[in-house]
């Protein structure tokens, strides 16, 4: 029973993080509809403006909670700008052009920002400081939550809870719901469509970034190369939940980080990545539309 | 270099110079923000030092300062020319002129073919080698070509058939000891099958979904490649694959590398001619309707699923024999030969070749494999230049760097009326 506990509680905070990061992909994809291949990338930039301004800071004697929290709020900024950037570069001059233009352009930008990393640090693994505090009152349930996860999953429920009402009651949001819906309408009611486009990504890329900082300092390393994988299972995440829908990220997290965590846990180690590659086929194959999403009928 | 010209580079997009100069001035100074920590600082936080490389920060400003204008141009001239219906290049006008001249059509392949005979003796050892990858890369780039370029079916996922190929190859060799002659149709049927299972039950999806799945199966195939380690032999890999063999004759590590250079031109040779007969074919013309509008395509009665199978199983019968041949050259294979990247590869050679193209993707793979070998001091920075090349083709160059052009069959009223009397 602790066993199953232990890899429930893991699941739980695999599976906050990969929501996370699918936030991101499903708010761009529901707003023009592109698979953004570097919001993985934004994700790892964020973890490495975490570690720089982490070390910095533990070496100038700040203390261990002002450390997470600027570490946060600087990787945010930067992993927002590098957001705002990739759309202007890469996505926005494709606009009109056809549906395959953009998904190279992402993929290229995707691998240029790997090698930018990898050229600029070091294509080793870095060690992490851990920033997330330890709790005292924590400390009696033993292997089978820590407090770093308690923390993950708390930041990222607040996040998602704050992001839904933003969506909601907010102006922005109201806009973005628009341009979702329709893009050339919501031009005509006056909304600036390429400021809600812009604003997407960077709220998308900042909530990456603070899954990126909050699992490094979890797993304690980082490489260039991590962006890939959570890019990819965050995308199968938010294509579980149904992709385009706030609510089907987030169920679609949890579902892959508790599926990855039970199958690793009671099946083998080895395969941890193909459960996650498996369950993406199977979910497009049987259900395109993902668990919340609804099926669309094709435009002509 | 007219006048007018330097001043439409320089104000391109702004209202004067000095508009350009300060908005290029904001851009480098946002880009010096933005690389700023990753670029500059590199901190140890086990030894507790940092490592500052103000020098870097320079480069940055300098090289977006005067890139933006080159931005800027390259916008204005897309803005420019998308009024107009696009004209042909000079380059390739010409090009079109010779290729339709039969005696330099001749000559041009008769130059080219004697060339390939005297590649290996003229050159050593290392120079046939690059270019045997070379022209495997160009096998691989045009059957993925037929996939992406063609039927318009992104597949991130190539590098799988490739890898079943060599795989097939280096264990039927070591179990077995079956040879290279036999396992080239094995590899193409395999990398055929293996095509349609992938195919099958992803006919549904495209576009974007189809890209994801296809790159799942890819990597799912590379981690059973990587874990299954009582049949693959794991990360470690198989080594000592057995060269082609000539009829019985014992050939040395030099006559062997010729040999596998003409055998890889012939299956090159023969790779062109299939691909060039299919795009013309039935089946390749309903690809192309395929590509450009789903709905219409199914509406003229075209069948969708044969259609898009064929495109897969086809695709993957060239990666499947590419793979049995890269085993056999290299002797030693591994997955780390077969990961996403080399995928991304091959798909940058198609797409800045040319989607659809030919001549596009040979040109893709020549300047893309054989460029960074010879420009060895900027090995590190390949990976970086594919990237970046990629979202710039994409942006200014949709096309890639030479267009398909199809054949186009013109009705020509007086001459069919000259037919009739």
């Amino acid at each position: 029973m602790e066993y199953f506990l232990e890899l429930f509680m893991g699941g739980l905070t695999r599976g906050s993080i990969y929501a996370l990061i699918a936030l991101g992909y499903t708010m761009v994809y529901g707003i023009i509809e592109l698979i953004n291949f570097a919001h993985g990338e934004i994700y790892m930039i964020g973890a490495f403006t975490g570690l720089i301004v982490a070390g910095l800071l533990t070496m100038l004697g700040f203390p261990g909670y002002a450390i997470l929290v600027i570490a946060i709020v600087c990787a945010v900024i930067w992993a927002a700008a590098y957001g705002f950037t990739i759309e202007k570069m890469a996505y926005k001059p494709l606009r009109n052009a056809p549906r395959l233009s953009p998904l190279i352009s992402a993929i290229g930008m995707s691998i240029f920002l790997q090698n930018y990393v990898m050229l600029a640090q070091t294509s080793d693994f870095l060690p992490f400081p851990e920033l997330i505090p330890h709790f005292a009152f924590m400390e009696k349930m033993g292997s089978i939550m820590s407090s770093a996860e308690l923390v993950i999953i708390l930041a990222t429920v607040a996040s998602c809870v704050g992001l839904t009402l933003f969506i909601k009651f907010t102006k922005l949001g109201k806009a973005m719901r628009a341009t979702a819906q329709n893009r050339k309408m919501a031009m005509l009611v006056g909304i600036n469509v390429d400021m809600v486009i812009s604003a997407t990504f960077v709220i998308g890329s900042s909530l990456a970034a603070v899954g990126g900082v909050l699992i490094a300092s979890h797993i304690g390393q980082i490489n260039y190369y991590i962006g890939f994988i959570a890019g990819i299972k965050a995308f199968t995440a938010a294509v579980l939940g149904g992709i385009g829908s706030l609510p089907g990220a987030m169920l679609g997290g949890l579902v892959l980080g508790l599926t990855e965590a039970f199958a690793t846990g009671y099946v083998s180690s080895d395969y941890e990545d193909v459960f996650a590659f498996l369950l993406l086929v199977l979910i497009l194959i049987f259900r395109p539309s993902g668990i919340m999403g609804k099926e669309k009928t094709q435009k002509v | 270099m007219n006048q007018s010209f330097i001043r439409f580079f320089l104000t391109a997009g702004c209202d004067g110079y000095a508009h350009a100069v300060r908005k290029s001035l904001l851009v480098a100074l946002w880009f010096v923000f933005l690389t700023f920590p990753i670029m500059v600082i590199r901190v140890n936080t086990i030894e507790n030092t940092v490592v500052w490389h103000w020098s870097r920060i320079g480069y940055v400003a300098l090289a977006i300062f005067f890139g933006s204008f080159v931005w800027r141009w390259l916008l204005a001239r897309k803005e420019l020319k998308k009024d107009d219906t696009r004209n042909e290049t000079r380059v390739e006008s010409l090009l079109t002129q010779l290729q339709s001249h039969p005696i330099f059509k001749f000559t041009a392949l008769g130059l080219l073919a004697l060339a390939a005979a005297v590649y290996p003796w003229v050159f050593d050892l290392y120079q046939t080698n690059i270019m045997i990858s070379c022209l495997v890369y160009i096998v691989l780039g045009l059957g993925l070509n037929i996939v992406v370029g063609l039927a318009g079916l992104l597949d991130l996922g190539y590098v799988a058939f490739y890898a079943v190929g060599a795989y097939a190859y280096a264990l039927c060799n070591m179990h077995w000891n079956i040879g290279f002659w036999y396992m080239l149709p094995v590899g193409a049927v395999l990398g055929a099958i293996l095509g349609i299972l992938l195919g099958f039950p992803v006919l549904r999806l495209r576009g974007d979904y189809l890209a994801i799945v296809t790159l799942g199966f890819g990597e799912i195939i590379r981690l059973v490649l990587e874990n299954w380690g009582d049949v693959t032999m794991g990360p470690s890999g198989i080594s000592s694959i057995a060269r082609p063999g000539l009829f019985g004759v014992k050939l040395g590590v030099v006559g062997s590398t010729q040999y596998m250079f003409y055998i890889m031109v012939a299956l090159m040779v023969l790779t062109i001619f299939c691909v060039n007969r299919l795009q013309n074919s039935r089946i390749g013309r309903a690809w192309l309707a395929l590509r450009e509008d789903e709905i219409a395509c199914q509406a003229m009665g075209i069948d969708k699923m044969k259609t898009k199978l064929m495109a897969f199983a086809l695709g993957a019968t060239w990666a499947g024999m590419a793979g049995v041949v890269f085993a056999a050259k290299t002797t030693f294979i591994n997955p780390a030969s077969f990961t996403f990247w080399e995928s991304a590869i091959i798909l940058s050679i198609v797409v800045i070749g040319g989607m659809g193209s030919i001549r596009g993707v040979i040109a893709g793979a020549v300047i893309l494999i054989l460029v960074p070998e010879y420009l060895r001091e900027f090995a590190q920075f390949r990976m970086l230049l594919f990237g970046s090349i990629m979202v710039l083709v994409m942006v200014f160059r949709p096309q890639g760097l030479i267009s398909a052009k199809r054949k186009v069959y013109e009705y020509k009223a007086a001459e069919a009326e000259a037919v009739h009397e």
